[in-house]
């Protein structure tokens, strides 16, 4: 396409996508100029609803953009307002056009705080160039959601998610779910904090993790993030091992900032870096799960299970889970909705466990009342580190509404 | 077309046009307001000594069996659509009807289909002068588009038995496909290689009309068992090769939605069903064919077994997931008004306890009740619904049209109606201020239930009763508007909808309830 009246080539730049299976998303197509003002055209399978509110929408986030000379083609596939503004400023940020300003969405009000030690039994992975997911996910109840920014992202797509991911976290509700982002191996993954610490995710994933320098410094940046953008609430950091290496440094990893409150395990790459086949019943990644947990607990912190793979196999799902939770994690990541209650009830302790807890814990608030030092239920003597044990599982139960 | 069209205002507030294709209209009155006097239409009386004593009505092809019908300029023919988008029959009659050289004919089938789109060129050659009858896809497009010559009626299948029972439709002639029949002309739909199961769309046309024709590609010797169509109200019986295409009659297989989000409105909606007691020994309830509908019956069947609950029967369009209920003795029958995939159809064939219904006893409004208001719950689908629990289920919100009303508002006398909605699709919200047509009136709607939590209508305090203490999310259906309203980033626009009326919606008792306008 030429442009006589240009003294610059014309050249389109885009972003985003379209098409007859995308929903939830749209495409822009920006050919900048010099002159001529803004040109903007769209096609909407929502135009006749929102035609005028995208449009509007359009020249609001081209104007903060300070973008003032452009033909600008948009394709809505019906994306929310928080991905029309993200798409607009990957397209200007990829013709480099115009300030460094962001174009923000309108902010939702932030939950509280997230606790160090609070309930990870399911992380939801979310595709972060993926829109369609993200408003509904949290409905489906898992403890976290995550917006990934690693694995599920092509290469060529890095810069257009981080943006998308930064406007997610600022406007969607993502009510009681733990608001978390797995970021690119580092260096990569140090762009990714710089675009959404400001935003106050409340837990970052570091993948490939092998050795505590690494975590050190995501922490620093993080740390300076924060400080800069008067982020004054905990960001808590999950390193993903993935490498023989990494489960040999793993304490190490655990214990390298009080930030960090939970260790997890990516099964594939570990598995690759083997040499060996990813089976269901998981010989293979059994010593360094075990070993993982071990780490985990000495530095206190939680220990995480990586995904189960096969969305279809719900039996399956179950059953790692049962046997994840028998080795001593506390709660796995998983790919589609269907899972989340599977593994809710795999790392649920059963009634029966329950229910010999409360006795255990009932007989220990006897004994102190009466003033004795042992502990004992029926002819039974129990000792300090089984009632410890009892008031964790009583104290977890509670916490997955099991128990009152 | 430039004539005015006089418009009144009906008791929902929406504007009808008084005359339809030249006969008075009725306005919508209100629920249960209009009560007709009179006598039921009937066909002329026939005499044994005009067939042949042997009982063979055979003619050579529709052809000659329409001349025989004495086919003339401007007559009423019906179809049924039990062979949905595979019937061949409703075109091939037609067809014959233009080599025979007539022209304006009221073409009324019980339902079309994509696949008769062909109607849209005996509409701009004449053949047909108008439709009455659901319109989708491409007839719908031409309807919508203002460029067929008479006004669409829609009615719902209930609706529909009542508009020929009280002689506001007279068939001159009704073209009936049957999967099986005998030189009589009994039929029947549950047996032969274009089984469909029921017939029951059918069974009013071959009571009512002055001739009835039955067209089948299984041709067996008298009797054929079941007659669901009795071969003592037909005329002439023609074999062809073929009445349709097979996979496109019945699904192999009706399949579960996969999208998390409507799963979890049919869970809800089976949850709600446990929670509120309307999941008791001895309840019955209804759900379609739809994604939600089929994943509802699932997990309603979950429920069941749990707490050792039997219904008493169901009410189809059947599916493997009815028929999976009634082989585990979950229920005692399927009452079924359609069936939807291919073990409905081996199931009708073949248990007794798997029985076809017509609109007749199930959904007819003029008659001595139906037993749609017998059934304690219903799940359905809606395109719209608004503030005040009404409800669209034949126009997108653009004002096409998209579905037929089907059983759609004959089910609305169900003891809890209950829609499964999702609360926005693509951006669009799909609960608002004001639905684009009125096909449901509020006040028999009872439950909203969308992924985001379920709206009770405030009229039923018995249900909201009933749900206290319920670990579901039962919320005014105006702050789950407003939610969504805020993911949208506000209301949607309202279309302009044109000023020329193309088709009516009829409510169960004849009134007119709303208008389709011509798309600007």
């Amino acid at each position: 396409m030429s442009n006589e009246n240009s003294a610059t080539t014309a050249r389109t730049i885009e972003a985003g996508h379209w098409g007859k299976d995308v929903r939830s998303d749209l495409h822009v197509a920006i050919e900048p100029r010099d002159s001529g003002g803004l040109e903007i055209t769209l096609e909407s399978r929502v135009g006749l609803y929102y035609g005028s509110s995208i449009l509007s929408q359009t020249r609001q986030v081209l104007e903060t953009l300070g973008v003032r000379h452009a033909r600008i083609s948009i394709h809505d596939e019906g994306a929310l307002p928080f991905v029309i503004s993200a798409r607009i400023e990957a397209a200007v940020k990829r013709a480099d056009l115009g300030n460094d300003q962001k174009a923000y969405p309108e902010k939702v009000t932030l939950p509280d705080p997230s606790l160090r030690d609070r309930l990870r039994r399911s992380r939801l992975y979310l595709p972060g160039s993926e829109p369609k997911y993200f408003v509904n996910a949290a409905l489906h109840g898992p403890d976290a959601i995550i917006l990934d920014l690693e694995d599920s992202v092509h290469h060529a797509e890095k810069d257009a998610a981080r943006i998308l991911v930064r406007n997610t976290l600022r406007a969607v509700d993502f009510g009681p779910c733990e608001r978390m982002v797995r970021i690119n191996q580092l260096p990569l993954g140090l762009q990714d904090l710089a675009e959404i610490i400001p935003e106050a995710p409340d837990l970052i994933l570091i993948p490939k993790v092998e050795t505590p320098d690494q975590v050190a410094e995501a922490d620093r940046l993080i740390r300076e993030l924060k400080v800069s953008h008067g982020v004054d609430r905990p960001i808590w950091l999950m390193p993903i091992i993935e490498s023989a290496v990494g489960i040999e440094n793993a304490f190490a990893i655990a214990t390298v900032t009080p930030n960090v409150c939970a260790l997890t395990i990516g099964l594939e790459d570990y598995t690759a870096d083997l040499g060996v086949v990813k089976t269901l019943e998981g010989h293979e990644s059994h010593y360094a799960r075990a070993r993982l947990v071990n780490a985990a607990k000495a530095a206190g912190v939680q220990a995480i299970d990586s995904v189960f793979g096969d969305v279809g196999d719900l039996p399956g799902q179950r059953q790692w889970g049962e046997s994840s939770r028998a080795l001593g994690f506390e709660g796995m990541g998983c790919i589609h909705p269907s899972q989340i209650p599977v593994i809710h009830e795999a790392f649920a302790p059963s009634q029966t466990e329950i229910d010999k807890a409360l006795k255990i814990v009932a007989a220990f608030e006897e004994a102190q009342q009466r003033g004795l030092a042992v502990v004992s239920l029926g002819s039974k003597m129990i000792d300090p580190p089984v009632v410890e044990r009892a008031r964790k599982l009583v104290a977890r139960a509670k916490a997955m509404g099991r128990t009152e | 077309m430039t004539e005015r069209i006089e418009l009144a205002q009906n008791a929902a507030g929406r504007s009808v046009p008084a005359m339809v294709n030249g006969k008075p209209q009725i306005p919508y009155l209100g629920v249960a307001q209009y009560q007709p006097r009179g006598k039921k239409a009937a066909p002329p009386i026939s005499s044994s000594k005009d067939y042949p004593e042997n009982g063979n009505k055979r003619v050579p092809d529709l052809e000659t069996a329409l001349r025989n019908c004495g086919l003339r300029n401007g007559m009423v023919i019906s179809n049924h659509h039990h062979l949905r988008d595979g019937d061949r029959v409703a075109l091939m009659a037609l067809e014959a009807a233009a080599k025979i050289g007539v022209k304006d004919l009221l073409w009324f089938p019980s339902a079309s289909f994509p696949s008769q789109k062909g109607a849209i060129d005996l509409m701009q050659s004449g053949v047909i002068h108008h439709i009455e009858g659901s319109m989708n896809g491409p007839l719908g497009d031409y309807c919508t588009q203002g460029k067929m010559r008479g006004m669409g009626v829609l009615r719902s299948h209930g609706g529909r038995w009542q508009a020929i029972q009280d002689g506001d439709v007279h068939i001159d002639i009704a073209v009936i496909a049957a999967p099986t029949a005998d030189a009589f002309g009994n039929a029947d739909g549950s047996h032969g290689k274009s089984a469909c199961g029921s017939l029951g769309f059918a069974l009013a046309d071959s009571m009512y009309a002055d001739k009835v024709i039955v067209v089948t590609d299984n041709l067996v010797p008298f009797p054929c068992i079941p007659w669901q169509i009795q071969g003592n109200n037909v005329d002439y019986v023609v074999e062809v090769e073929s009445i349709g295409d097979p996979s496109k009659i019945v699904s192999g297989t009706t399949q579960i939605t996969r999208s998390p989000d409507r799963l979890r409105i049919a869970e809800f909606v089976a949850r709600f069903l446990r929670d509120a007691g309307i999941m008791r020994n001895g309840f019955s309830f209804q759900a379609g064919a739809g994604g939600i509908a089929l994943a509802f019956v699932d997990y309603l069947r979950r429920m069941m077994k749990e707490d050792g609950v039997k219904a008493r029967f169901v009410r189809g369009g059947s599916t493997k997931f009815l028929v999976e209920l009634l082989q585990e003795g979950l229920t005692d029958y399927i009452l079924d008004g359609q069936t939807f995939d291919l073990d409905g159809v081996k199931s009708i064939g073949s248990d007794p306890r798997h029985v076809a219904t017509s609109p007749f006893t199930s959904y007819n409004y003029h008659g001595k009740g139906n037993f749609a208001s017998l059934v304690d719950a219903v799940v359905l689908g809606a395109t719209e619904v608004d503030v005040n629990f009404n409800a669209n289920v034949v126009t997108h919100s653009d004002g096409r049209l998209l579905h037929g009303i089907g059983g759609w508002q004959n089910c609305l006398a169900a003891g809890c109606t209950i829609l499964a909605v999702p609360s926005f699709r693509d951006r669009i919200p799909v609960i608002i201020d004001e639905v684009t047509t009125l096909t449901g009136p509020g006040e028999l709607i009872d439950v909203v239930a969308t992924e985001r939590g379920i709206a009770i209508n405030p009229r039923r305090q018995d249900l909201l009763d009933a749900v206290k203490g319920s670990s579901l999310p039962i919320r005014p259906l105006q702050d789950i508007k407003a939610e969504v309203e805020r993911i949208c980033g506000g209301k949607p626009a309202k279309p302009k909808l044109g000023d020329r009326p193309v088709a009516i919606v009829k409510w169960v008792d004849g009134t007119v309830l709303d208008t389709i306008w011509q798309l600007t």
